[in-house]
């Protein structure tokens, strides 16, 4: 009854946010409500007992992509407005688009299980296989994990994949900044906080906690929730606090593009690489059972492997397109400046 | 004599989240009541320390087990430094800016 209460409140919130973020003009007041909204949705699936999930919305959502977001904001003036004027006819098209696909959403629902419903197809399907027998077949006690990184582990590899393309895109799309790391008058001068003495302690102190707390939900991902994606983000989180105290420049010193670049593609790689190599051993692609001569066994070492595999590839992706956003400067034309 | 330590560790506890929500409470109606950014900080930054602080330790004399006391412990020395040092970069930043303090008979408007 109270997590009903709670889930209540929580979604009249996460409501009033969403019409917020549809009336503010503002794009800064824009990110920060998203920011909000993630963060609310992190509540909601903690309530509903998804801390998976709930962990990787936090990290993510609320997290990494609203600093990326106020990356992409920096690069187009902070008080830039939707200033567009549309005409009434396509408002009222849009108008009557939108309308439309929410009906057909609503309708949609209709044929949805209620919510907690034990016949829904969800509890019907797979999920009492995974419950049964996933602690004799893989043995993790954190049966998110088992799900993740064995039973839907193509999955997870698409996932990671998508991650790894958005990091191509981006580079494609904001151009080749190794090239312009090399001229160093091009280069902004982001870290220049003359006395900021309190910030700077800070973050000296945060740093390695935080990567060690990365390092921790990577390897832990295994008993308690966690894994891959989240420790991927954080651990880009607390390169970027370093690199948004101090500068860019010092950062990339220590973690050179070119590294991260590969790290990208190295991540990725592993994956793929461990499906391959079930695959010479004689199995299916991604069966980890012959990675070692008890089955149980070899799908320890798979997760473990594979998670890092998405730890690495969404760490180097996050810090790449920190990095694109932060050294990206058009040489001619500069909206807002 | 075990049963008088749990309700002595339940009542102090009770006693931190009570005065923690309270003093959220009172974070809370400041950040809406008071005139000018500097003084809403104000108000804002007592929630995500004595607030929070005081809640959670509450809820460390309620953990189960050493580990999630531990756990909690960590959160409290996270905002013991995260907290304060937000709240003074906000108001740096927004000193930098060049927003100035409502001062004065402004302040009584």
């Amino acid at each position: 009854m109270t997590s009903l209460w709670l889930n209540a409140v929580l979604l009249i919130f996460l409501f009033i946010i969403s019409i917020s973020i549809l009336r503010t003009r503002k794009l800064f007041s824009a990110i920060m409500l998203t920011s909000l909204f993630s963060l609310l949705c992190a509540a909601v699936f903690v309530g509903l007992d998804a801390v998976d999930v709930a962990f990787t919305e936090a990290a993510v959502g609320a997290g990494i992509s609203t600093v990326l977001m106020l990356g992409a904001l920096a690069l187009i003036g902070s008080n830039a407005e939707d200033r567009s004027h549309t005409s009434t006819h396509r408002k009222a098209f849009a108008m009557c688009v939108s309308l439309f696909t929410g009906a057909v959403l609503l309708y949609g629902t209709i044929d949805m299980p209620r919510f907690g419903d034990h016949r829904a197809p969800a509890h019907q399907h797979v999920a009492p296989r995974y419950i049964n027998t996933s602690p004799q077949e893989i043995g993790l006690p954190n049966m998110v994990t088992s799900v993740l990184a064995s039973y839907r582990g193509y999955d997870t590899m698409g996932e990671t994949l998508v991650v790894f393309t958005a990091g191509i895109a981006v580079f494609g799309l904001l151009g080749n900044v190794l090239k312009r790391q090399r001229e160093k008058d091009v280069l902004p001068d982001v870290g220049e906080h003359d006395g900021e003495i309190v910030l700077g302690i800070f973050a000296k102190l945060m740093v390695a906690p935080i990567i060690l707390f990365a390092l921790y939900v990577q390897f832990h991902g295994d008993f308690g929730p966690g894994g891959g994606f989240q420790a991927g983000v954080i651990f880009a989180a607390a390169l970027v606090l370093y690199a948004l105290v101090f500068s860019v420049e010092s950062l990339m010193l220590a973690v050179p593009l070119r590294a991260i670049r590969i790290l990208m593609a190295a991540g990725i790689t592993l994956y793929a690489g461990t499906g391959i190599t079930t695959m010479l051993l004689g199995g299916q692609f991604l069966d980890y059972n012959l990675l070692a001569h008890n089955p149980v066994h070899g799908q320890h070492y798979g997760v473990f492997i594979v998670e890092l595999g998405v730890g690495i590839s969404v760490g180097a992706v996050m810090l790449s397109l920190f990095y694109s956003f932060m050294n990206y400067r058009p040489q001619q034309r500069r909206p807002g400046k | 004599m075990a049963i008088y330590l749990g309700l002595a560790l339940d009542i102090f506890s009770w006693l931190l989240l009570v005065t923690g929500g309270g003093f959220v409470l009172i974070g809370a109606i400041g950040l809406l009541r008071m005139p000018d950014f500097y003084t809403r900080l104000h108000a804002a930054s007592i929630i995500d320390t004595l607030g929070a602080w005081l809640i959670l330790l509450g809820l460390i004399l309620q953990s189960p087990n050493w580990m999630t006391a531990l756990k909690l412990i960590i959160v409290v020395a996270l905002l013991l430094f995260a907290s304060p040092t937000t709240s003074h970069v906000l108001a740096k930043a927004a000193h930098k800016a060049g927003l100035k303090p409502l001062l004065g008979k402004d302040a009584h408007d």
